[in-house]
């Protein structure tokens, strides 16, 4: 018998090893598979940093590691936001940054010569292999180890997070993901064991998730959500308060360390549920804490006092938060923030926040295309979690929860519900795979059985049957574990003997039919697949497009449009170093960094009034526009046009915007006038003011030569006003595509000589002054 | 534009000397000049017939240039005909002022200011290109000539205005100065021509050009170009659709396409990202590999040499400042180039690819390089750089070595980790590491 037990427990030792080094080998795989899925951007088109946002990072990335770190906080920028400037090193959150400077400077000691450029290419899925296996971490916690693997497999491909990850994809979200889940493994993982050590991790990743993404708030909010949750549930417990506590009190002091968050880490609303949870979890110690020294009957007298106490040191708080939030116009929330809790708010007074594609909901396609069949496996998730519900269950559940509404209010945060939806997945994958291969080998074990003991064998069957039984129960046991702190009445270690004889009972309860359970695990198999198909085209076709190279496949076969580095080269060669270039803020981060050219104004949307004036000087005439870009010592106005190719994110299409926000400001611009009966058009239907307009001019400057009718192809329609001639303006460069215009603005006139003249001229500045006073402001001015 | 043009000379004298002697008793019999503007390269073809007066015999023979050409001197070549059969001998000339250190009146400072300021310096995208051309009609010398002739040719029939030094005569694309007889040594006679030039200016302001040598069998070479539209600066507007739409009468002199002879006898044609109009630029950077055998001998004592021509692989093209950087193996030692005309050469120091002690590289600079540098032009003239070096093969397994090393390490630390107690109190007794997994295999939560 004793001989019979070392064997099992051998057996059981190689077992483990094996399947630790096969979960080692599948997790290296999954890492590949993460990395590699996002290279079709750079087999497809080349090694280029994408968009918008990521030329900045990179530009940023750039003067890091020229300058090193003490010049990078202190980075005051001169090239853009003309002539504010702007404090990069204040202003930026440095995760990304760092981490790429890191990666570099590492590379660059060990005198492998790779450019700055390419470790921001290959940053993203570097870290999206990091992602897959922090989703292996965490999901391990909540579910065991296969539904840990399934998890991470799922989000090594996930469309949602590719789009934001792939190759060349240099942006904050690239880490920011890896940065939160692995924020919510150590929660968990704290959680889990109590352990101050995982805590002060904890708070680390934490800082790190902070340094990295403004989504920070996301988890200081979701951790003390749990945290209350758990309370209210009655699942408060010495762990929790280590898995809690410290990471607010070290989180926030790490937190204020990084200066764009600087005191808001303690002043804005948006962490202040942590704070107030920090409290509740105190009040709920020193509750339990006193329950554990006193005896029922003078405890039932302490929780009368504490709870009249707690509830008026609670009161005062809850008085000055109230106060000091009250003060600040907007409650003390952000902007991004209120339109997160308020989905109308950002359409409603914010037109920039509106104007941003990604800011807007979502539509039901983009759930299928960005999680494709994760949609349906969540619900099934969902339950697995509740089957029985532990602390770190309920964690993933609430995550997926809030993530789902944040999904719906704004597409960029789909990405924050794509780890949860894996995991989600991950877990109903895997108790849907482990039900039925349990069930199939249940029934296959019986069949054997019947055929033995027809033969007159019985030991081995029983020694099998409890091998299964020894191999399987691991997770109820740990379940069972789970359980007791619900209540903390029971020890921990009490009731294993029971709850395995129980689960076994349960195991044989749950069996299906063999037929079913080999059809639904094809059927699994092929769902899979289809998620694996449909990740790779999304990976290959959808999300790799850099978008400063634009393709076209025609019947003559590829076209390709680099009009935007064509434009960029032009303006680094031929214009002075200290021009200044003035486009809509899209294009502001690409100028700065391809062009190396002052700009008015970029992506950077901090100065409302500024992005108002040259949204103001598109939408004037062109001597209005003239006198704004003079008065900003603009030299070269840069416009991006479609209509000959058929680029449909053109400028003509982002004009409205223009309208709008410098209208906001500027009350002389009115959106109707613009309108022709509340539609937009360029062509003979339209209003006067928009074919005169600057933007206008600007974008179809001689536009009719090309093909004597002047066709837009984005807007399918001949233009309103095909011959005209810029007086104030003069195009320099056009792109091969004409995709990109630059146009310099003609130096002033001489003064006109002659009586005439000058009393005329008098006249019109005394008419313009008077214009002046009836407006409310003037840009100019 | 004219100060952007680089002079190629190329010297043919026919040498009928019996004995030679101290250069003031040499004059020139006979000398005929052909200037050859139709590119943005000025060729200059001077025949001479030279007669020694004196008794002593004379092994130098001086050339005077005035300062605004020796500026932009790129290359002279010379050839001595002797006989009928032409033995061409191959000189490079040394043009600096200290050359003629005997010269009464010397040719720098003789001159008169040979560069007026250009009038045409802007044109517009539609209009031609006029470019000046400042020359003396007669050819400074230090020697006492007896017949001349002048003859230049300009790239078409276009020409607004040049000077006149009688006898001057016009056919066609020609333009005739001469004969002129009897003229004393240092005389000088300004002409200017003003004419039509078409030839878009492809002028590398600056190329650095990096090989790299692998014994693992290849030459890596990279070029960074700066390149620049050296004519007429372009004035006004750009207008894309008159550019596209008449590109006969629109931008001629800007060019689109640039070609690239690439050693493996291969043509690449560059197109730069916009048309270069006049003073606008450009930066580019090819990058090659070729099989190192064709480029990498040994030399008669055993040390391996590099042999590659120099130059812009680009056709038609003035390199302003060439730098060449042959980055040698780590490891190899007593670097040594040879090259065919005087150039500026220091050593470096470059990491790659976890080198420890670092890669020598020799750096070669050569400012004004025109396209005949990359061309054998005479039997015994090699247009290439060879750099000799000493390198042991063993320092190619240096890295591997290095890595295989490493990785051992490595996994020897891990099998060290994972069979050593770290921990400071035991919690398990002997069989603890059973234990471990025991546990690990029903707890999976913790």
């Amino acid at each position: 018998m004793a001989a019979i037990e070392n064997g099992k427990k051998e057996e059981s030792v190689l077992r483990t090893a094996f399947g630790n080094v096969l979960s080692f080998f599948i997790l290296l795989l999954i890492g590949i598979l993460a990395f590699s899925i996002r290279l079709f951007s750079v087999i497809k088109y080349e090694s280029v940093i994408h968009e918008f946002d990521p030329y900045f990072n990179y530009r940023v990335t750039q003067f890091l590691t020229k300058n090193g770190i003490y010049d990078f906080w202190n980075w005051f920028d001169d090239r853009t936001w003309y002539p504010l400037g702007r404090v990069i090193g204040g202003t930026v959150y440095p995760g990304l940054t760092l981490t790429a400077g890191t990666l570099w400077w590492i590379l660059n000691s060990l005198n492998i010569p790779l450019s700055v450029e390419t470790v921001c290419v290959f940053t993203a899925p570097i870290f999206s292999a990091n992602a897959a296996w922090a989703t292996y971490l965490l999901t391990k916690e909540v579910k065991g180890t296969g539904a840990g693997l399934t998890a991470a497999a799922l989000l090594a491909m996930v469309p949602s997070y590719i789009s934001r990850s792939v190759a060349g994809s240099y942006d904050n979200e690239a880490v920011a993901i890896f940065a939160l889940i692995f924020t919510f493994y150590l929660y968990i993982k704290t959680l889990n064991t109590g352990s101050l050590f995982y805590a002060t991790l904890n708070a680390l990743a934490y800082f790190y998730m902070v340094c990295s993404w403004g989504g920070y708030t996301f988890i200081i909010n979701l951790i003390p959500m749990h945290a209350l949750l758990c309370i209210v549930t009655g699942r408060y417990s010495s762990r929790l308060y280590i898995a809690y506590a410290p990471l607010v009190v070290l989180g926030t002091l790490l937190a204020a360390l990084v200066p764009v968050v600087g005191f808001n880490a303690v002043m804005t609303s948006e962490h202040f549920a942590s704070f107030l949870v920090f409290i509740i979890i105190h009040v709920v110690a020193l509750v339990y804490y006193i329950k554990g020294i006193l005896s029922p009957k003078m405890f039932k007298v302490a929780v009368t006092l504490i709870v009249s106490a707690g509830l008026a040191v609670c009161g005062a708080v809850m008085a000055v938060l109230i106060a000091m939030v009250a003060t600040s116009p907007t409650k003390g929330w952000s902007g991004r923030s209120l339109s997160l809790l308020d989905p109308t708010y950002a359409s409603k007074y914010i037109p920039i926040i509106a104007s941003v594609s990604e800011h807007q909901p979502p539509t039901w396609p983009s759930y299928f295309m960005d999680i494709n069949v994760l949609a349906f496996l969540v619900p099934a998730g969902i339950i697995a979690c509740f089957l029985p519900l532990s602390d770190a269950s309920s964690f993933v559940v609430l995550y997926i929860v809030t993530s789902v509404y944040f999904s719906g209010v704004m597409v960029r945060l789909m990405l924050v519900l794509a780890p949860a939806a894996c995991i989600m997945s991950g877990i109903a994958l895997s108790e849907a795979f482990s039900v039925f291969t349990r069930s199939i080998k249940f029934q296959l074990l019986n069949l054997l059985q019947s055929k033995k003991i027809d033969a007159g064998e019985t030991i081995t069957t029983d020694s099998a049957v409890t091998q299964t039984d020894a191999a399987k129960p691991a997770k109820s046991e740990g379940i069972v574990k789970e359980r007791p702190s619900k209540k903390n009445k029971k020890k921990e270690k009490e009731p294993v003997e029971k709850a395995t004889v129980r689960s076994r009972i349960q195991k044989k309860l749950l069996v299906l039919p063999l037929e079913a359970s080999v059809i639904a695990i094809l059927l699994l198999v092929l769902l899979g697949a289809f998620y694996v198909v449909h990740c790779v085209w999304a990976a290959a076709e959808a999300y790799s497009a850099p978008s400063i190279v634009l393709t076209s496949r025609t019947r003559d076969g590829l076209h390709v449009f680099d009009d935007f580095r064509e434009a960029y080269a032009w303006l680094r060669h031929n214009t002075d170093v200290d021009d200044k270039v003035a486009s809509w803020w899209d294009y502001g981060y690409q100028t700065t960094a391809m062009a190396n050219r002052t700009v008015i104004v970029d992506n950077n949307t901090w100065n409302n009034t500024h992005i108002a004036t040259v949204g103001t000087a598109m939408s004037s005439p062109e001597k209005a526009a003239w006198e704004i870009f003079n008065s900003l010592d603009v030299k070269y106005v840069l416009v991006v046009f479609g209509g000959l190719v058929g680029y449909p994110s053109d400028d003509i299409n982002k004009f409205l915007w223009m309208v709008r926000i410098g209208g906001g400001v500027f009350p002389h611009i009115k959106e109707p006038d613009y309108l022709r009966d509340g539609q937009y058009r360029i062509d003979s239907q339209a209003t006067p003011t928009m074919l005169n307009c600057l933007m206008y001019k600007l974008s179809y400057y001689r536009f009719v030569e090309t093909d004597g009718q002047a066709f837009d192809r984005v807007r399918q329609t001949e233009i309103g006003r095909k011959h005209f001639k810029l007086t104030h303006f003069e195009e320099v460069f056009t792109t091969h595509h004409w995709m990109v215009r630059i146009y310099k603005l003609k130096p002033p006139k001489n003064r006109i000589r002659g009586k005439t003249k000058r009393t005329k001229s008098q006249k019109s500045s005394a008419t313009a002054s008077m214009k002046r006073s009836s407006r409310k402001r003037n840009p100019w001015q | 534009m004219e100060a952007r043009l680089s002079l190629i000379l190329f010297l043919l004298s026919i040498l009928s000397l019996i004995s030679l002697s101290f250069a003031h008793d040499l004059q020139i019999v006979n000398s005929e000049r052909r200037i050859d503007l139709t590119s943005h390269i000025v060729k200059v073809f001077l025949t001479f017939k030279v007669e020694n007066t004196g008794t002593s015999p004379a092994s130098e023979f001086l050339l005077a240039f005035p300062p605004a050409q020796a500026d932009h001197l790129a290359l002279v070549k010379a050839a001595v005909a002797v006989g009928k059969k032409k033995k061409k001998i191959y000189i490079p000339l040394d043009v600096s002022p200290t050359e003629l250190p005997d010269a009464p009146n010397r040719a720098k400072f003789t001159s008169i200011s040979l560069k007026n300021p250009l009038n045409a310096v802007e044109i517009s995208q539609s209009e031609s290109q006029l470019v000046y051309y400042h020359d003396s009609a007669i050819i400074l010398s230090p020697y006492f000539i007896k017949q001349q002739t002048t003859f230049i040719k300009t790239p078409n029939t276009r020409v607004e205005s040049f000077s006149r030094v009688d006898p001057t005569s016009r056919a066609g694309t020609e333009l005739k100065y001469g004969p002129y007889v009897d003229r004393a040594p240092y005389s000088f006679s300004p002409i200017t021509i003003h004419f039509e030039n078409n030839n878009p200016l492809a002028v590398v302001e600056e190329l650095v050009r990096e090989v790299e040598v692998s014994h693992w069998g290849s030459l890596q070479i990279t070029d960074h170009y700066k390149l620049a539209h050296a004519g007429a600066r372009h004035k006004g507007v750009f207008s894309r659709v008159e550019y596209q739409s008449r590109p006969t009468i629109s931008g001629i002199s800007s060019f689109k396409h640039l070609l690239a002879l690439l050693p493996p006898r291969s043509e690449l044609e560059i197109e730069p990202r916009y048309p270069l109009f006049g003073g606008w630029k450009a930066t580019f950077v090819i990058g090659y590999s070729l099989p190192l055998q064709d480029f990498l001998f040994e030399a008669p004592d055993g040390r391996p040499y590099l042999n590659f021509s120099l130059g812009c692989p680009l056709l038609e093209t003035v390199v302003d400042k060439l730098t060449i950087k042959v980055v040698l193996p780590e490891g190899s030692q007593d670097p040594s180039a040879k090259v065919p005309f005087p150039v500026k050469q220091h050593l470096e120091t470059s990491y790659s690819y976890l080198d420890i002690v670092g890669r020598t590289v020799v750096v070669l600079e050569k400012t004004n390089v025109v396209p005949e540098h990359n061309s054998p032009f005479e039997v015994n003239f090699q247009p290439v750089v060879m750099v000799y070096y000493t390198f042991k093969p063993f320092f190619m397994l240096a890295e591997p070595l290095m890595l295989a090393s490493v990785f051992f390490l490595f996994f020897v630390a891990c099998v060290a980790y994972l069979h050593v107690d770290f921990s400071i109190s035991k919690s398990y007794n002997g069989h603890g590491f059973e234990q471990v997994g025991l546990n690990r295999q029903h707890v999976p939560l913790y």
